[in-house]
């Protein structure tokens, strides 16, 4: 949808050549391409100004290296600032030296915040901290049953009180029990509220004050456009939050608001969510944001992208077909086309889920686009009963299918043989056991 | 003038019906009344930044009106090409000498951003009986409270019967929260269990509102983000099974869009659109300072149109949409 920056920028500075210097011209003409990106991210508009009149600077007479093009520099002196600008004082969550540590999570309606508290409360049950959490969304209807359900899935104590008690008692209430109980952390869910109802934004300021929470937190959602900076200014002047949990990043917007909140409030991000599971929180990382807001994806962990490519259920479902060795051609089809779609092919196996790191070892030499272009046009002219049952696969079917891909029986032979090892191997795979990468490659051939 | 639900909703009667209150045929005065709510709901623009906007549409035309306009509109969410296509007209308009004065100007512009939002004034296509809605879209925008002010508005304003479907399986507590509004609202409610088929639970809907001759069926479903393929495959699948237990439903298909919302809703629209055909945007959360010009980003881009407006978590924040008043508050004018 997006053309990459980088491209763009090119297009723009086609003129200028390596070793060169950037000229102001040169430079205005790339700040308007890259002030459009950081529009489109929804990067808030005074913010962009702003950060392009700094990246501005840098760029005029920088020099236009041998190893990248003009365009391709920009982007790095971009990709640069704005990690810079996004990471710097990594605050980490701050504990109590003694008794209970509180955290009070705050921000508007649907931001996810009884998700993140939830997700936190597991994280940090996980980390062998006792949890509790305390049930103050007193106002939306079934938030207080939605955390009991949550909290007892992550394994942390909900404190709740109903929905009739002001929330700022049971706040203190629930802290006490915490206390009581000797929970080393007790994380407080709160009602989403707009940052321009007083009432609702005073009422936060006073169960900060009940509670004197050690960690204040804001969830964004990073999908939040320019209105991002008027939130984040008025949640941190009245409720003076810590940091940030960034949400909803399993989905495709490119997330500027989080680079609007840091550059406007100076609060870190502390957290990323990324999807609705339990365990899908993460420590936020400024370089990734920095290229995702960019519209340069997530490139650096191969494997960490074909996650997102393919779907946590899908991929669930594909994990126990391993397993039990139901794994067909057909998925083994769709598998390798969700990798194609990541571009350049580099290691096929290393993306079947449940592969992990000893997949990453292979060489790739044998799995060129072509050959992958082979393989699928095999598995195209197969039944679907063939590539279920890949074993019935007899001579006049193996003539046939060798017809109408154009390719040979003995590599339709060949498929059906690397494909079923291949199989044997990720089932030994998913038991636990690692695979001898020659045996495998032995396999293969 | 704002548009009152007789206006914006079709039950296939020749005379629309009143429910129990007695606000419609307050003609002029109800509508004033609606506008008057709308402007107070909708004023929390940033002052400062109209009272510049204002200045300089009053005096000067010139370049740096036109930039004070782009970044009102970007400020706005109407996204970078759909600001440039409107300032580039107006700047066009007044070369040609076509628009003179800040006044002509500023009302050119509501036309204009109003025309984003399509030509016609969009209605809601409830003749059927049962008439179906499903609600859809991206996790927190506040389909399940739109659906509870959805069903009392229908209920009060044009006296149908409506019965909600809890389709949201997935989610804790789901079921409970939409048994809530269906209580505050007055409706019946079809509920499953909890983790089982959405569309078995709007199938069933279907069934009793036949069978009991209840007019309105809506159907709240699980938050979802466009990118999880096969929760999209999962919302084509509850759809489908929609149009088998009855032909032609779902009659209407809302996506539920977040006035906060970037530029990341056209995307989210597009691939709902793909997934169900939408029929409409219900655009939320009004009363924030966030003005929602991603609606008519998502107009412009998709011709999709918006039909409802949400402006607080209360059963009588929602409203039809209008699309010149919708401009003018965004330009805070």
């Amino acid at each position: 949808m997006f053309e990459q920056l980088s491209d763009r920028l090119q297009d723009t500075l086609s003129g200028v050549r390596s070793r060169g210097k950037l000229t102001e011209d040169d430079v205005n003409a790339a700040m308007r391409e890259v002030r459009l990106a950081l529009l489109e991210a929804d990067v808030n508009f005074k913010v962009v100004k702003s950060f392009t009149a700094q990246v501005k600077e840098r760029c005029l007479g920088a020099g236009v290296l041998d190893s990248l093009n003009a365009g391709q520099q920009v982007v790095k002196i971009v990709s640069e600032e704005l990690s810079e600008l996004m990471g710097g004082s990594g605050r980490e969550l701050v504990f109590a030296p003694s008794g209970t540590t509180v955290i009070l999570m705050s921000g508007l309606q649907g931001s996810g915040k009884t998700t993140a508290c939830a997700k936190l409360a597991q994280l940090l049950a996980k980390d062998g901290k006792k949890v509790g959490l305390a049930a103050c969304d007193t106002q939306r209807p079934a938030a207080v049953e939605q955390l009991v359900t949550l909290g007892g899935r992550a394994g942390a104590t909900v404190y709740q009180q109903g929905t009739e008690r002001d929330p700022v008692d049971i706040a203190e209430w629930a802290l006490g029990q915490a206390r009581a109980e000797s929970k080393d952390v007790l994380i407080v869910d709160t009602a989403g509220r707009l940052h321009v109802d007083e009432e609702l934004m005073d009422e936060l300021a006073r169960i900060k004050k009940r509670t004197k929470p050690h960690d204040v937190l804001l969830a964004v959602d990073a999908m939040t456009g320019q209105d991002a900076v008027n939130v984040a200014e008025r949640f941190a002047a009245d409720a003076e939050f810590d940091g940030v949990v960034l949400t909803k990043l399993d989905g495709d917007a490119r997330g500027g608001a989080a680079l609007s909140v840091k550059a406007v409030t100076g609060k870190p991000i502390l957290f990323a969510s990324t999807g609705e599971r339990l365990e899908q929180l993460e420590r936020f990382h400024p370089e990734r944001m920095a290229s995702r807001i960019l519209g340069m994806g997530d490139v650096l962990s191969l494997i960490e992208k074909a996650e997102e490519v393919s779907d946590a259920d899908q991929a669930k479902e594909l994990e126990r077909k391993i397993r039990k060795q139901e794994f067909t051609l057909e998925d083994f089809l769709q598998q390798m086309r969700q990798v194609r779609k990541m571009g350049p092919i580099s290691n096929l196996l290393g993306m079947m889920p449940g592969m992990g790191k000893a997949m990453k070892e292979i060489r790739t030499a044998d799995l060129d686009d072509a050959e992958l272009d082979r393989l699928e046009a095999i598995i195209l002219s197969m039944t679907p009963a063939e590539r279920a049952r890949p074993d019935m696969i007899d001579g006049s079917r193996r003539k046939r299918i060798a017809q109408g891909s154009g390719t040979t029986v003995s590599g339709v032979n060949h498929l059906v043989k690397q494909f079923s090892q291949m199989r044997k191997m990720m089932a030994q795979l998913a038991k636990g056991k690692m695979p001898d990468p020659q045996q495998l490659m032995r396999g293969m051939r | 003038m704002a548009r009152t639900w007789q206006e914006a909703v079709d039950t296939g009667d020749a005379r629309p019906q009143p429910g129990s209150g007695d606000r419609l045929d307050a003609g002029g005065e109800g509508r004033q009344g609606a506008f008057a709510r709308l402007r107070q709901s909708l004023k929390r623009s940033r002052q400062a930044l109209q009272a510049e906007l204002q200045a300089s549409l009053a005096d000067r035309l010139d370049g740096q009106a036109f930039e004070q306009i782009e970044e009102a509109l970007i400020l706005a969410d109407l996204g970078a090409p759909a600001t440039a296509e409107v300032v580039g007209r107006l700047e066009a308009e007044v070369e040609l000498g076509e628009l003179s004065g800040g006044e002509d100007v500023r009302d050119r512009l509501i036309e204009l951003l109003a025309g984003l939002a399509g030509a016609d004034a969009p209605v809601l296509d409830l003749r059927a009986r049962p008439a179906v809605i499903m609600v859809v879209g991206v996790n927190g925008t506040g389909k399940t409270t739109t659906i509870g002010k959805l069903a009392w508005h229908l209920r009060r304003e044009l006296g149908l019967s409506v019965l909600v479907a809890a389709a949201d399986t997935y989610r804790a507590a789901a079921i409970e929260q939409l048994e809530t509004w269906a209580e505050r609202s007055g409706v019946e409610i079809v509920r499953g269990s909890p983790g089982g088929d959405a569309g078995a639970v709007v199938f069933d809907a279907v069934a009793a509102a036949e069978g009991r001759g209840i007019d309105v069926v809506i159907a709240d479903t699980a938050g979802r983000l466009h990118t999880h393929g096969n929760l999209m495959e999962e919302l084509t699948k509850v759809r489908a099974v929609t149009a088998k237990r009855l032909d032609g439903a779902p009659h209407e298909t809302l996506i539920v869009i977040d006035a906060t919302t970037g530029q990341n809703g056209v995307r989210q629209a597009q691939a709902f659109a793909e997934a169900v055909e939408i029929t409409g945007v219900v655009l939320t959360k009004l009363d924030g300072t966030a003005k929602g010009g991603i609606a008519l980003a998502i107009s412009r881009e998709l011709g999709i149109p918006v039909k409802l407006i949400g402006t607080g978590e209360g059963l009588e924040d929602l409203r039809p949409f209008d699309a010149s008043e919708f401009a003018a508050a965004l330009l805070g004018a």
